[in-house]
């Protein structure tokens, strides 16, 4: 509530100030202009550079105070901060409008100022790329130094079972916790093997006959309804795995006199793989269909016939592109939560058999931090060395798709991708 | 080595069926993809429609000055097990309020046990064969039926099924959006006006320009722990609330703004800017007046389809702590509140078979909205676009 009202305030207050900024500050450029002085600017100029000067300071004292208490938590009391913050914005009010005079060139200064408001704006998408990279890495390293990275990479044994009574202080408690993520690795290897095993050939088959064969009418229909499953969101994807199609592959694994568990790999992966497949066949789509027509034309003059047009040249030049979508999918498929969460088992099960249950590196990150763990505990900071791998995969695997598709682009000249 | 024309045309034929099956063989593939859909949201309908029917029962209420210590003794025992206990709670609370009601009796239509809704809707239930044969009763004398599930829509979660409902959800869903939206569209608006109107062509632009591109294929659990530990951690925003919850999904949906304004951007011609400067309007001037305007169809459409991404994320939300159980609508930005999918995430993981179906029925709800949020932005696109 108190943090509600502190915010409350320092909004009502700045919004206040910039008002009244604006209103004075043109209020007092009209009447100068009115009494026959050319000024340089507008008078709407004058009226943002007062906004400008009065709620700027604010602002930016506010961003600092809160970075402060971030850091050292009880440094001052959140009251005091707005209201030095919004003494500021008075301060720089009065000196603003002060200021408001016809040789001021407040038009150039509100051009620079857009411009680094343009440009701080701009920074925020990098300063998140670099807030999760250490906010992750931070407490990653944190982890490492309670556990073995290099059992965490080779170890076999996962099980952050009891490491909260160390964490307590309790005695004993912590001996049992094991930190070795490989069955982890495997288990989302499986899953994510099992996803690509469904997406990549009805994916890009797909994206062949969009490309290649399909009638304008039927692609107008095919294109939306693909485009819906990419939106269907992955919570519902997860129900779908657990409620229905687990259970199916449960009964058809026991007719043919198999064992299946009811969290096995299977569904989660091949649901998975129908949550990917529009992902792959639309870029593997956009890529076959920007291979240039005279190739096509060069191989069907040859006397081949469409199959083997697209299989021996359109597919092969295209096969960049269809990488990238495919590593895409796979990075995809790695990050994936919600239909493993719901669907996939919860144990650390390193084996082969996909009709097992086996557990992921998504599914630990969650329970690892959705338990009542204290926060600073191994088996809670185990989350974020797992997220740091996670990160760190996906961003390799972005890497090489997006220069394999610029090699692409830059070999056939197509700018639309 | 020769052969003959009989070999070679014998050989066309093969090749072009060939050719004719891989045709076939692809369309197969496009056609799976339809089948999955169709069988997924036939799957769907069949498990959540029965969610949106409720079973009510009509019983006697006996208002005595017992039953406002006991509830359970305002109903007769043969029905008590049948009647939802979360109406029965409620009945010392409806006293208190109206005193009239004491001493009176009076029949009431009340809402029934989720297992009695169960068996009226044909599904399997726990109920013992002496309750089945009391339904059974009721069915016959009229007093027991399937009503419209006004509750779903309602009330807020509840432990009990039938009176489990989205209320709070939908409220914190709106509530979460309305962060979202107020952080990353502007946010997303000037980065994209910076990189397609200000920005030098130099090595920091093509660094943001890459960065944006990676900001978009980083998996959104990433993000949740991003917000854990920055948000929560750091700048200490409560817990599960919507203000923590929005910012987190606002850095999420960032990109997908940011791309499809850039795209939106680009597209106006030129020739506007060099109007504009060419009767003195500077930089600023001119993107205010004159290429925002043109190009905020596009921009509103990409919005309003990053709203629809960040209305059904779960996985970052998880992980800050927005699956808590919410009985009560949130009524302001830093209290405790759910969403949505982290409903249908919560709902999903209880052992009741009612829970099945509300669901299904829950994720009926969130397909709507977001169909309509997704037909909404396809409709702008097709009536606002302009073809230069």
């Amino acid at each position: 509530m108190q943090t509600d009202q502190i915010l409350m305030t320092f909004f009502a207050g700045v919004i206040l100030l910039g008002a009244l900024g604006f209103y004075l500050g043109r209020s007092k450029a009209a009447r100068t202009r009115a009494g026959g002085t050319h000024m340089h600017s507008q008078p709407d100029q004058y009226a943002w550079f007062a906004v400008l000067s009065s709620a700027g300071p604010a602002i930016i004292a506010a961003a600092l105070a809160a970075i402060v208490l971030g850091v050292l938590e009880t440094a001052f009391p959140g009251w005091l901060a707005v209201a030095s913050a919004l003494g500021l914005g008075a301060i720089g009010l009065f000196l603003g409008l002060n200021r408001i005079r016809p040789e001021l060139r407040a038009r150039d200064s509100l051009e620079r100022t857009v411009k680094w408001v343009l440009l701080g704006a701009a920074s925020v998408s990098v300063l998140t790329t670099f807030g999760i990279l250490f906010s992750i890495l931070f407490e990653a390293i944190r982890f490492f130094q309670m556990e073995s990275f290099w059992y965490f990479i080779t170890g076999t044994e996962w099980s952050p079972g009891d490491s909260f009574l160390a964490a307590a202080g309790r005695e004993g408690g912590g001996d049992g916790a094991m930190f070795g993520a490989l069955p982890l690795f495997a288990g989302t290897f499986m899953i994510t093997a099992i996803a690509m095993l469904v997406a990549v050939p009805i994916g890009v088959s797909a994206a062949i006959y969009m490309a290649e064969y399909a009638p304008p009418v039927l692609r107008d229909v095919a294109k939306p309804v693909l485009e819906v499953l990419a939106g269907i969101p992955t919570v519902v994807y997860g129900f779908f795995a657990a409620i229905t199609v687990a259970p199916l592959i449960v009964a058809v694994a026991e007719s043919v006199g198999l064992e299946a568990s009811f969290s096995n790999a299977l569904a989660p992966g091949i649901v998975m793989g129908i949550m990917i497949i529009p992902f792959i066949s639309s870029l593997s789509d956009d890529v076959i269909s920007s291979v240039p027509t005279a190739m096509r034309q060069g191989s069907l003059a040859l006397g081949t016939t469409r199959n083997e047009t697209i299989r021996y040249v359109v597919l092969p030049a295209a096969l960049p592109g269809i990488i990238s979508a495919t590593l895409l999918g796979v990075s995809r498929a790695l990050g994936e939560t919600m239909i493993v969460v719901m669907a996939a088992g919860m144990r650390p099960n390193l084996t082969a058999n996909p009709l097992e249950d086996m557990t992921t590196v998504t599914v630990s990150i969650v329970s690892a931090l959705t338990g009542d763990n204290e926060f600073g505990s191994a088996a809670t900071l185990s989350a974020f060395a797992l997220g740091l791998v996670l990160f760190v995969v996906t961003l390799a695997l972005n890497f090489v798709s997006v220069m394999m598709i610029r090699r692409f682009r830059a070999k056939y000249a197509v700018n639309n991708l | 080595m020769s052969q003959s024309l009989d070999d070679i045309s014998r050989q066309l034929k093969k090749r072009h069926r060939k050719s004719a099956r891989m045709k076939w063989l692809s369309f197969g593939a496009l056609l799976l993809a339809g089948v999955f859909l169709v069988l997924f949201l036939a799957d769907m309908l069949i498990k959540g429609l029965p969610a949106f029917q409720q079973a009510y029962i009509q019983v006697e209420v006996n208002y005595s000055e017992r039953a406002s210590e006991l509830p359970l003794a305002a109903v007769e025992a043969d029905v008590r097990e049948l009647v939802s206990r979360g109406y029965l709670r409620l009945i010392p609370n409806r006293m208190e309020a109206n005193p009239d009601l004491l001493g009176t009796q009076r029949m009431e239509w009340v809402l029934a046990d989720d297992e009695v809704d169960q068996y009226l809707q044909g599904a399997d239930s726990s109920l013992s064969a002496k309750h089945k044969a009391v339904v059974d009763r009721l069915t016959e004398a009229g007093r027991a039926e399937l009503q419209f599930n006004t509750g779903f829509f309602t009330n807020g979660d509840s432990k009990l099924p039938e009176m489990a409902g989205l209320a709070s959800a939908a409220v914190g869903s709106v509530m979460l959006l309305i962060v979202t939206l107020a952080f990353a569209f502007p946010v997303g608006v000037m980065t994209a006006v910076y990189l397609e109107e200000f920005a030098p062509d130099n090595r920091f632009t093509r660094f943001i320009d890459v960065n944006i591109n990676n900001l978009a294929a980083i998996p959104s659990i990433l993000f949740g722990l991003l917000g854990l530990a920055i948000f929560i951690n750091f700048f200490g925003a409560p817990r599960s609330s919507a203000l923590a919850g929005g910012l987190t999904l606002g850095l999420m949906t960032l990109p997908i703004i940011i791309i499809t304004a850039r795209a939106a951007l680009s597209s106006v011609p030129d020739s506007i800017r060099h109007a504009a400067f060419g009767v003195g309007a500077t930089r600023w001037q001119t993107v205010r007046d004159h290429v925002l305007p043109l190009s905020m169809p596009g921009i509103l459409t990409g919005s309003i389809i990053g709203m629809a991404q960040a209305l059904g994320e779960t996985a970052p939300l998880i992980i800050i702590g927005m699956i808590a159980f919410i009985p009560d609508a949130p009524t302001s930005f830093t209290q405790a509140a759910t969403v949505l999918p982290a409903q249908i995430y919560t709902w999903a993981s209880m052992p009741e078979s009612a829970y099945v179906e509300r669901t299904a029925a829950g994720i009926i709800v969130l397909l709507s909205v977001l169909i309509t949020l997704n037909a909404t932005a396809v409709y702008l696109r097709k009536k606002f676009e302009h073809r230069w």
